[in-house]
């Protein structure tokens, strides 16, 4: 699985890092950042998910 | 005009409507039946669109919408507006690109480390003020507790006196709810706002410290300082932002547990939840509406939109679709989905939402820590503010 955040559409909302804080981490500017860019147990993809489908920007993408 | 009652909200909405201060949702889900964007000719002209789809797409388009007023007038924005794109209150009223500019200052005061930081001085406030409360078996949540928590948090910010407290909801309450007041009472209302935040700026001028104050006034762009009126419309932004909108969330989340007892007992045992509680909270019960005004005529959402009417964005209209969430009306608080737009989308993402998630998390956590039961005494005796931030502002109830 890899995770990745569209910079363009990301605005700050802090959804990522709030729900998933050891997958999503952040800027000085509070935009999210991916802490861990590929993984395969189990947590770190079901983390990973949860941030995907609660950023209302819809910035983040999960990559079988 | 906005003395009579609204016979139709499709085509005479009013958001000062006492049924849409009361309860604002049904109005909402007939109109995203059958609308779904309404207008009225109040205000000199307004949209209001119902759905998700509706208040994303005027959201995210800074083309057509601009943000140099966000708080609905008394009419059409007149002279008294300032132009675009700083505004009054930047970044809110600013448009880009002059918008990122004014943005970037702000953002890194907001950013999650900072607000990190005052965690602990929010937990011992909500402490503070529980204390001031034993013994007490009737208790108003509102205006005992909710209400005493974000201004203590913006005056120290702000690096104002503490005794201050009062006399900032008193403004918040100016800005805020006295929409339709005629224009001339409207600026001499403000002027008390204005000669308290000069004599401010004077103060930190001849001592600096290590405050936001301080940090506007020191900082540059572009080898420039600040504007005054630059500072002067991003504490006024601070000042009213920060303080009425998280007062209203934790009011209304305090609200909900005292009236949905399985709620209240689960987030006691499970305190885990309280990340993805706080959401739904949020998406609920979002306090806020944004407003925009067309910038040129222009057709959107099939719409004849006129230069200068005014649009209201109703994020929390948005988080009732049940297009984008299923079982929009019921509060579920393990909501695993949950894409929500309380604090707006887009470029003018709430720049505070950092530290408003945090208050409302501490707020509720030590709120139901020293009482894991409490129940509403009167629900006709609940009431809400008018505007365009809703909150309850009168919660009478019985806790222990």
């Amino acid at each position: 699985m890899r995770v990745s955040i569209d910079g363009d559409r990301c605005q700050g909302h802090g959804r990522c890092f709030n729900l998933a804080p050891d997958v999503f981490g952040f800027d000085d500017l509070g935009n999210g950042v991916v802490l861990v860019e590929s993984a395969e147990d189990e947590r770190t993809i079901r983390l990973a998910r949860l941030a995907q489908v609660n950023c209302p920007e819809h910035a983040i993408s999960v990559d079988d | 005009m906005t003395d009579e009652s609204v016979s139709d909200f499709a085509v005479d909405w009013d958001h000062t409507d006492p049924r849409w201060v009361h309860d604002p949702y049904p109005i909402w889900e007939d109109l995203r039946g059958r609308c779904p964007v309404a207008h009225t000719e109040r205000y000199g002209g307004a949209w209001f669109p119902a759905t998700h789809a509706g208040v994303s797409a005027v959201a995210t388009d800074t083309e057509h919408f601009t943000s140099r007023t966000v708080v609905i007038g008394n009419g059409r924005p007149t002279e008294e507006a300032p132009p675009a794109p700083i505004g009054v209150a930047p970044p809110i009223t600013s448009d880009p690109p002059f918008h990122q500019i004014a943005r970037r200052l702000v953002l890194p005061v907001f950013a999650p480390g900072p607000v990190r930081d005052l965690e602990p001085m929010v937990r011992a406030l909500c402490g503070r003020l529980l204390d001031a409360l034993a013994g007490q078996r009737e208790v108003n949540a509102a205006t005992q507790y909710a209400q005493f928590i974000p201004p203590a948090v913006i005056i120290r910010m702000l690096g104002f006196p503490e005794a201050d407290e009062e006399l900032f909801r008193e403004f918040v309450h100016v800005v805020l709810e006295g929409v339709n007041h005629p224009v001339e009472e409207r600026i001499e209302e403000f002027a008390p706002i204005e000669a308290y935040l000069d004599a401010q700026i004077e103060d930190h001028r001849a001592n600096p410290r290590d405050d936001l104050t301080s940090y506007l006034l020191g900082v540059e762009v572009a080898g420039q300082r600040l504007s005054i009126e630059h500072v002067r419309g991003t504490m006024v932004l601070v000042l009213i932002a920060g303080i009425d909108t998280t007062w209203s969330a934790i009011g209304a989340s305090l609200w909900h547990l005292a009236s949905h007892p399985d709620d209240l007992a689960r987030l006691v045992a499970e305190p885990d939840l309280m990340p993805i509680a706080v959401e739904e909270f949020l998406r609920y019960y979002a306090p806020v509406t944004m407003a925009r005004l067309v910038k040129d005529d222009v057709d959107f959402l099939g719409c004849p939109m006129k230069r200068d009417d005014w649009i209201l964005l109703g994020f929390p209209a948005a988080n009732r679709d049940p297009s984008v969430f299923p079982d929009a009306d019921r509060f579920i608080i393990d909501r695993l989905e949950n894409r929500h737009l309380a604090f707006g989308l887009g470029i003018h993402r709430c720049a505070g939402s950092n530290l408003a998630r945090m208050e409302l998390r501490v707020a509720i956590e030590e709120f139901i820590k020293r009482y894991p039961k409490f129940e509403l005494i009167d629900a006709d005796a609940v009431t809400w503010s008018q505007g365009q931030v809703r909150g309850p502002r009168h919660l009478p109830i019985r806790v222990g």
